[in-house]
């Protein structure tokens, strides 16, 4: 296997691994443990290769200057990028392992017994550990060639249900978030946001708030103003104050009275042609015209802005220490990136900063945890010498996290005389769907450098060219389908904030080509399952499909009255797992959708614990009902009006359906990141069902009772 | 500022406090209870639960001074790594907890649900359960997680 990129970036081994004289071993991986226990693949990975109980091994996460830099924890990657990474890591260590004990014990490396860590020779009996082969010491070993790996025939851990760690620190309330962090001479500090983006602080009467109890400083930089006292509690009263007496100028408004769906196709765009997941720069071939003998459909899916809704609010710690060193806690998914967006955002060299992933809310993309960061390094230049613990409110963090991209997708599709695709054509429309900070100067893309005095504006988004990246990300068939015409447009001067959410375009492009398959599939009168079939030639996306059918009873299935069921397919990215989702659903008279069962059918790859993938599966199958049947961020043209749980609802206990989920295990290939899979063909087996249920095809998220009401009215 | 007593986890403790200020905050900074969250600070997450006489309640907007003369119970009350509450430990056995921000809302709601009803069915965990959210959607493993618990405490 070629090496990992992230080797490529980090190839010191030292970098990796550290043996300690008392057996244990310190494994570092770049990636940040956000829930998704990718610390406890990486130990059992690391444990496999080496041939140690993984007992013996602590997984240490994302800190610039000690952990190697494997950018943002995100896209399903940390698998395949870091997991490859510690895998092909920990075989050269045991090379190198294997080679130092063949010398110590005068014997050849490859007639040399390795059982948890203690190496014995077989000629003489003699024996030795990794823990004194290193006596201390490094590796001093720079990796620059491919190295063979072990084969899943000789595995001893994994395949074996692994021994999760961590659970019991959060069962208990002990592990500490970073919210919970105490340091020394730590004080507390709140930001006061403006009442929109576009808002503008005239002034505020900063003294009658330096006069609260406890108040150190209130700080303010053009439309920046945040305040530190002694006690959070102080920080809290002092922070409300302000925002009682500061004057704003909202004069300027967001553009609200254009529907966002009508501003997607009316607003600047920039449109790319995608060819093999790839936007080029060829000419967009004009769509066919529609015909009017029944040979072509067509269809517009609509998706609102989602946010993150993180469970607690963004938070980050910052210290400016002797000599302008900074240190900063962050619970952002790329701390490097983070550290070049700091350097650039406060004109400081990078290796001035430090940045420490510390655990934070489930954040499934990029919430406001870089901005608080932002935030919290504005306080502590003030108040230098002392640790600042910022945190945002709740209201703040729905108010100003970027949303989600909304689209639109224009589908269109002919049919042959057999009742098979022979065009296809998908538009999506989108704001971007990737605003990560990182080296954007002149620019910064985090949230408070853009109100400062002298504010550093955000650029202006261009379009992605990653393959299957941005908007165009699942837009292109899993389908072996001939004459795809596949354009991406990115629309400009959209009104809310966005960045990247879980799964960006592939959750509403799934939906629309999900969708879609089924209104082709009832047109030619084909059942669902047979139509994607006849179309499908990927193998594993068949070998899902079948599977999830035959979990969920498809072919004999019986409904009763108000009860569907539906089907969704698709492989993250054209790249990650595979994932087949059923639901199966009841519409009352109100149009009321209740989830009553649900069934997941996954092809991983490799599967290393199998219990991580089961929740990424599940997890992201709820995130996806959620958003589908509930969620839309709302806003008017004085600002955004989803500012709670009341005015943003999330699914709870009393929606969510049973999940029975399984997976195909293949040890022989490669890991396929699992955490975003489910999120498109859910919100499509969903749809699909409501139709199945009542005739009635939903095209617009969220299915709520009104948006089902209305669809019924209109079909 | 005031001297108020509260009883927490079986102690008594004595404080001087602005009275007005939410318990969560006397909780986590005065009495180091960090295994109390705040989510919402709006009563709307349950991320802050207590177990106040027993039943749940929010922490995270009513003035400490309000419990005085109450017993109440943080997750810390309920047990610690070294001794896991039943509930705790079918939650670890389960792998109920993706970013666990939520979890110890979910442990002490549940708590309250068992101690009053101890072999509840599904419509009743779901409804035990209803004032906490949960964004990871770490829902079926709790649910589990509950009726494991359950089962094991009529053991």
């Amino acid at each position: 296997m070629t090496l990992s990129a992230s080797l490529l970036r980090n190839p010191e081994l030292d970098d990796w691994i550290t043996v300690k004289p008392d057996g244990q071993l310190i494994i570092a991986t770049g990636k940040a443990e956000l829930g998704q226990k990718i610390t406890n693949a990486i130990a059992t990975i690391a444990a496999e290769e080496l041939d140690v109980d993984p007992t013996r091994i602590t997984v240490i996460t994302a800190k610039t200057g000690v952990t190697p830099d494997e950018r943002y924890s995100g896209g399903s990657n940390s698998m395949e990028e870091s997991g490859n990474a510690v895998r092909q890591a920990m075989a050269h260590a045991r090379q190198r392992l294997l080679e130092m004990a063949a010398r110590a014990l005068g014997e050849d490396p490859e007639s040399l017994i390795i059982d948890d860590g203690t190496l014995s020779g077989r000629a003489n009996h003699k024996r030795t550990t990794y823990w004194d082969l290193m006596g201390g010491t490094r590796f001093n070993y720079t990796i620059d060639q491919e190295i063979e790996t072990k084969s899943p025939g000789s595995y001893r851990i994994i395949g074996k249900p692994i021994t999760a760690t961590g659970f019991e620190g959060l069962v208990t309330g002990t592990t500490p978030f970073l919210h919970d962090i105490e340091m020394a001479g730590m004080i507390h500090a709140r930001a006061i946001r403006p009442p929109n983006y576009l808002a503008c602080l005239i002034d505020v009467d900063e003294e009658i708030v330096r006069q609260m109890p406890g108040v150190l400083d209130v700080i303010r930089d053009g439309s920046f103003l945040a305040v530190a006292a002694e006690r959070e509690d102080q920080a809290v009263r002092a922070a409300n104050k302000l925002r009682s007496i500061a004057n704003w100028d909202d004069s300027k408004r967001l553009k609200a009275d254009v529907n966002i769906y009508e501003q997607l196709v009316t607003n600047p765009r920039q449109s790319l042609l995608v060819t093999d997941g790839m936007p080029d720069g060829t000419p967009i071939p004009v769509r066919h015209a529609v015909q009017a003998d029944g040979k072509s459909m067509t269809a517009t899916y609509l998706r609102p802005y989602h946010m993150h809704g993180s469970m607690a609010p963004s938070a980050a710690i910052a210290h400016y220490k002797e000599r302008d060193r900074l240190d900063v806690w962050s619970h952002s998914q790329g701390v490097y990136p983070l550290r070049t967006a700091l350097a650039e955002a406060l004109n400081m060299p990078e290796d001035a900063i430090q940045v420490t992933h510390a655990p934070g809310p489930g954040c499934y993309g990029h919430n406001g945890a870089e901005d608080a960061a932002l935030d919290a390094v504005l306080v502590a230049r003030a108040l230098k010498g002392r640790p600042v613990l910022l945190k945002w409110e709740r209201e703040d963090e729905h108010a100003w996290e970027p949303y989600g991209s909304a689209m639109r997708m224009e589908m269109m599709a002919e049919l042959d005389e057999k009742g098979l695709i022979n065009y296809w054509s998908h538009e999506s429309y989108s704001d971007t769907q990737v605003v990560r900070p990182g080296a954007d100067a002149p620019h910064s893309k985090l949230l408070p450098a853009w109100y400062l005095e002298n504010p550093i504006p955000a650029p202006k988004p261009q379009p992605s060219r990653v393959k299957h990246g941005g908007i165009h990300r699942n837009a292109d068939p899993i389908y072996a389908l001939n004459n795809k015409r596949i354009v991406k447009h990115l629309v400009h001067e959209l009104p809310l904030r966005v960045s990247a959410l879980r799964g960006l375009a592939a959750y509403a492009n799934i939906f629309a080509l999900e969708s879609f398959m089924d209104e082709l599939a009832d047109q030619q009168g084909v059942d669902p399952l047979e139509f994607r079939l006849r179309h499908l030639d990927n193998q594993r996306a068949r070998d899902v499909l079948e599977l999830v059918a035959k979990t969920s009873n498809w072919q004999n299935r019986n409904k009763t009255d108000g009860q569907g069921f539906g089907l969704g397919l698709a492989q993250y990215k054209n790249q990650k797992a595979f994932a087949a989702v059923f639901v199966d659903v009841s519409v009352d008279d109100e149009g009321q959708i209740t989830l009553r069962q649900a069934a997941i059918a996954a092809d991983a790859g490799q599967i290393v614990d199998p219990e991580g993938v089961r929740s990424q599966l599940e997890g992201g199958l709820i995130q996806s009902a959620s958003w589908s049947l509930k969620e839309e961020v709302t806003y008017d043209s004085g600002g955004i009006t989803s500012r709670d749980w009341e005015s943003y609802p999330i699914l709870g206990f009393a929606d969510v359906p049973e999940i029975e989920t399984v997976l195909i295990d293949r040890p022989d290939q490669p890991f396929l990141g699992s955490g975003e899979a489910t999120m498109g063909p859910t919100v499509a087996a969903i749809g699909n069902a409501v139709f199945d249920a009542t005739g009635i095809r939903l095209r617009q998220i969220p299915f709520t009772p009104e948006n089902v009401r209305l669809a019924a009215a209109n079909s | 500022m005031a001297n108020i007593t509260l009883e927490i986890n079986g102690e008594s403790r004595d404080l001087t406090i602005d009275p007005n200020t939410p318990l969560v905050y006397v909780l986590r900074n005065d009495l180091g209870l960090k295994g109390v969250k705040l989510g919402c600070g709006l009563e709307q997450c349950g991320a802050c639960l207590v177990l106040v006489d027993g039943k749940t309640a929010f922490s995270c907007s009513t003035p400490a001074a309000a419990f005085e003369g109450k017993s109440i119970t943080t997750i810390e009350g309920i047990g610690t790594p070294e001794h896991l509450h039943p509930i705790q430990q079918a939650f670890v056995d389960a792998r109920a907890a993706q970013c666990g921000y939520c979890i110890p809302g979910m442990i002490v709601a549940t708590k309250a649900l068992l101690d009053t009803n101890p072999n509840p069915d599904d419509a009743e965990i779901r409804e035990g359960l209803s004032q906490n959210l949960c964004r990871c959607g770490t829902h079926t493993s709790i649910l589990k997680a509950v009726k494991r618990a359950a089962q094991e405490m009529q053991k």
